[in-house]
């Protein structure tokens, strides 16, 4: 029998305002195995904590219940205070009393109840409870960062300077992310490719981190420590080795009809392409849709051309197998599909574009040069209006329920630039609310409205009808003045949602990381773990964890390195104690467990037994504890019952299920 | 257990590490009430649940007991979830057959960023049980005094 002391912890009043604790205590003293109770204000306080301790050694306490806030949130705490004080840590249970009942519940009496109950079934389950020993694995010193934009870049290079070698994986052809795609930006107003591309060389150049552009993950094993990743290099049919990026294959190419990806479909490329001049590396990939040599068999001017002779039709993907300790997500966002909105006339009117094709408008080396001209026919726009939150705030299904963020900051940017270069231009925006919080924000956007004389309407447009003669009519209305407005625009931009990156729910799947009804991927803790997954080993960088500005964007990139760096610094992790472990003398090595074990943790083997003084070989089951990750599939496919999970056995989980119902 | 002798069912919880329990505390710690008569028991992963805990939890007199596991596609440990659905499937479809109704079992997937579902997911099991009244099939066999 054990010796079993309960402790009672108050949570200040967040437990001790619904649940009558003294009654919790005075209850669970009448359980089998309880010689200590008592409660405490605070049990997780060092105070608290030396209680537990003195209770152990004064009342030679073989395991501990802890009636307190989920073990999500104190398990490893109170293991931690059972090991100081000479218990193993494996003895103690928590009973969750805050989250799972005085915080969900009004009534004392039945709240009380409850926790009794739950108290009562941590106590059933401890009684079974047998001391366990963590064990260790190593840790791979190498990080993966899956997404190169300037997050997926920040975390490298943080990861990189501290001396660990960081490999990236970037879908497209370069690395740059949206941030590549900016002209300007907000609230300083500096060039993006001013300050990213150094960025971008620095990361190539570092002799610590490894890119791998036009590539994807395809394949993830393994655990936190030791991951295996198996890493698909798209054919580029440019060997890289030799492209001394001159750049005349993209000049000779015949076929320059494909939309550029870069220039959101607003410009042409050729079918070998960078998608621009910045772009690292500079080594151009054939795009093998678009490529006549590829369609029709003839051409191949790229590799008369070629004077380093670095074109290769016959090349072909490649898969590279590598082994990480930790994996960093940064894999950014998208803005919306505009087709299920009508009512702007997206798709109807070449002058209708989105902010993001505004961006390269605007800049120097995109489809109009930086010459602001309507895409119809070429003309200066006179008069343009802003739609904010064009898919954001949206209560039905065709957009997303959550705010953009960077909406409102890039619109006045957009209006202010506007005005500063064209000054005879008109410019409105409709807005719903205009969101600034944020060093300089605010200042940002008034600058707009005082010192640029932009127009801020608050209100919603309803339609936008393109006219005969060329020009937009644009409905809406005025929700200060409670009127309805007609005006007449040459061009309307549309401030439309973000979303995360399409592959994202794939890369979440790999990776068991949890993702939100939105896509965005799932912090382990909503505020004090933001950068972490809660899978061990993978950490979130940038957009891909929610919307953000490059300035949030780099800030969350470098915590997210630190905690990489900080798990690359350890030689050794413990591992989870937690696993399977079958009875010899059960098993009759059916073969059934390794079918369903997710690790691969479970091989066979001859073994001799002693089954009751009958000495003979059998062929048993054998769980690699480094490998098992404890899941318990293994438990419930054994037809012989034979396999057990240590810390959750049949045993311990029937005795909480007897304690619940009884 | 009765207050104001009303019934009151036992309803058992199993709820996967991860996900749903981390949901639950969610639930919590954004204070979404249920009704007190839900317990849950922690597992790892939903597929650790052995039928046999099921059994046994009609057996000592529960009214209804769910399962909460992560989304399909996001199982901690990749493919837990597919086998407890498909045990499950089969649990519930024999459990029915042997009078324990459709409507006392459940299975549900909840993620850690769904505290708004475990609640509302509760609330609505609760009230099916409650509408379905007091487990005696498998109660009354044994274990029950
Ligand atoms: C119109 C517009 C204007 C903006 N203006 C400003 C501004 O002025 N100031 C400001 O601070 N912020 C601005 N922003 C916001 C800024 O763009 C983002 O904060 C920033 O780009 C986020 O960086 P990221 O690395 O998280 O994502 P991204 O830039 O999206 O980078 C993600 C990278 O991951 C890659 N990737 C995606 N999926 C995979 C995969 N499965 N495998 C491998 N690689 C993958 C992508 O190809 C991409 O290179 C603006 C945004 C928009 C839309
Ligand atoms: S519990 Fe069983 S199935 Fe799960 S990882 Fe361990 S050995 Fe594999
Ligand atoms: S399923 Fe059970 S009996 Fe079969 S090999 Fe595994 S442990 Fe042994």
């Amino acid at each position: 029998m054990q010796r079993i002391g309960v402790f009672v912890c108050h949570c200040g009043s967040n437990i001790a305002a619904t649940v009558d604790v003294k009654k919790v205590v005075e209850m669970v003293l009448l359980e089998p195995g309880v010689v200590h109770a008592e409660d405490y204000q605070y049990m997780c306080s060092e105070a608290g904590q030396a209680k537990i301790g003195a209770a152990i050694a004064d009342k030679k306490l073989t395991g501990i219940v802890v009636c307190s806030c989920s073990p999500r949130m104190h398990e490893a705490t109170f293991r931690k205070c059972a090991e100081r004080y000479g218990l193993n840590p494996y003895m103690v249970e928590i009973a969750n009393i805050r989250e799972h009942c005085s915080w969900i519940h009004k009534d004392m009496q039945e709240a009380t109840e409850k926790a009794v109950i739950l108290a009562r079934a941590a106590i059933a389950k401890v009684n079974l409870n047998a001391p366990l020993q963590a064990g260790e694995s190593r840790v791979t010193k190498r990080a993966l960062v899956i997404g190169g934009g300037i997050a997926g870049i920040q975390t490298a290079l943080d990861i990189a300077d501290a001396g660990y070698e960081v490999d990236i994986v970037e879908k497209t052809p370069s690395i740059g992310g949206r941030m590549s795609q900016l002209d300007k930006t907000f609230p300083t107003l500096d060039c993006s490719a001013c300050i990213l591309t150094p960025k971008m060389v620095d990361a190539a150049g570092h002799p610590n981190i490894n890119i791998y552009t036009y590539s994807e993950v395809e394949k993830v094993s393994g655990f936190v420590g030791d991951f295996t990743v198996d890493i698909r290099k798209k054919a580029r049919s440019v060997d890289a080795t030799k492209c001394t990026g001159c750049g005349v294959c993209q000049e000779k190419c015949p076929s320059k009809k494909t939309p550029s990806e870069f220039n959101r479909g607003l410009g042409n490329r050729s079918a070998i392409y960078t998608p621009f001049a910045q772009a690292i590396p500079n080594v151009p990939v054939i795009d093998r849709e678009a490529c006549l040599k590829f369609k029709t068999g003839k051409c191949g001017v790229c590799e008369k051309v070629c004077q380093a002779g670095a074109i290769d039709y016959a090349q072909q993907d490649e898969i590279i197998t590598e082994k990480y300790g930790a994996i960093v997500v940064a894999t950014g966002f998208d803005t919306i599909k505009l087709d299920q909105y009508d009512e702007y006339a997206y798709n109807q009117s070449k002058d209708v574009i989105t902010s993001l094709e505004l961006e390269r408008i605007m800049n120097a080396a995109g489809p109009t040069k930086g010459h602001l001209e309507r895409l119809s026919d070429g003309k200066a726009p006179k008069e343009i209006v802003f739609v904010q939150c064009v898919g954001s705030r949206c209560s039905d299904d065709r957009g997303k329920p959550y705010c953009s963020k960077i909406c409102c900051m890039y619109t006045a940017k957009h209006a202010m630039l506007i005005r500063d270069k064209y000054p005879d231009v008109n410019v409105t925006v409709f807005y719903i609310d205009v969101r600034t919080p944020g060093k300089n924000f605010d200042e940002f956007y008034r600058r707009a409205v005082e010192e640029y004389g932009v127009n801020y309407i608050k209100g919603q447009v309803g339609k936008v009808a393109p006219q005969p003669d060329g020009s937009l009519l644009v409905q809406a209305s005025d929700l200060l003045d409670n009127k309805q407005i007609k005006m007449k625009a040459d061009m309307v931009v549309l401030a439309t949602a973000i979303e995360p990156n399409q592959g994202v729910r794939n890369i979440a799947t790999m990776l068991t990381a949890s993702i939100d009804t939105n896509n965005f991927l799932t912090e382990a803790h909503p505020k004090l773990r933001p950068v972490e997954s809660p899978t061990a080993g993978v950490f979130l960088s940038g957009v891909c964890q929610g919307p953000k500005d490059i300035p949030e964007t780099v800030a969350q990139a470098g915590a997210a390195a630190v905690k990489v760096i900080g798990l690359l610094a350890k030689d050794k992790l413990t591992t989870n104690p937690c696993t399977a472990k079958p009875d010899e003398l059960l098993c009759n090595g059916c073969g059934n467990c390794a079918k369903v074990c997710p690790y691969g943790a479970i091989t066979y083997e001859v073994r001799q037994v002693n089954d009751h003084g009958i000495r003979e070989d059998r062929r048993l089951a054998n769980v690699n504890s480094a490998l098992c990750q404890g899941c318990g599939a293994c438990t419930v496919t054994c037809p012989s019952g034979a396999m057990d999970l240590q810390g959750f056995s049949n045993r311990q989980l029937i005795a909480e299920v007897d304690a619940i119902c009884r | 257990m009765s207050i104001n002798n009303e019934f009151r069912p036992k309803i058992v919880a199993f709820c996967c590490n991860w996900c749903s329990y981390a949901g639950a505390d969610l639930a919590g710690s954004s204070r979404l009430a249920y009704p007190a008569d839900v317990k849950i028991i922690r597992v790892p992963c939903s597929c650790r649940v052995n039928p046999m805990f099921i059994l046994r939890a009609f057996e000592k007199g529960a009214d209804g007991v769910i399962l909460c596991g992560c989304h399909p596609g996001d199982c901690h440990y990749s493919t837990g979830n597919y086998y407890a659905r498909r045990r499950m499937t089969l649990l519930f479809s024999m459990l029915d057959y042997m009078g324990v109704e459709n409507g006392r079992t459940r299975v549900e997937w909840v993620s850690a960023a769904e505290g708004v579902k475990f609640s509302t997911t509760m609330n609505e099991f609760v009230e099916k049980i409650r509408s379905l009244g007091e487990n005696v099939r498998l109660g009354d066999l044994r274990c029950k005094n």
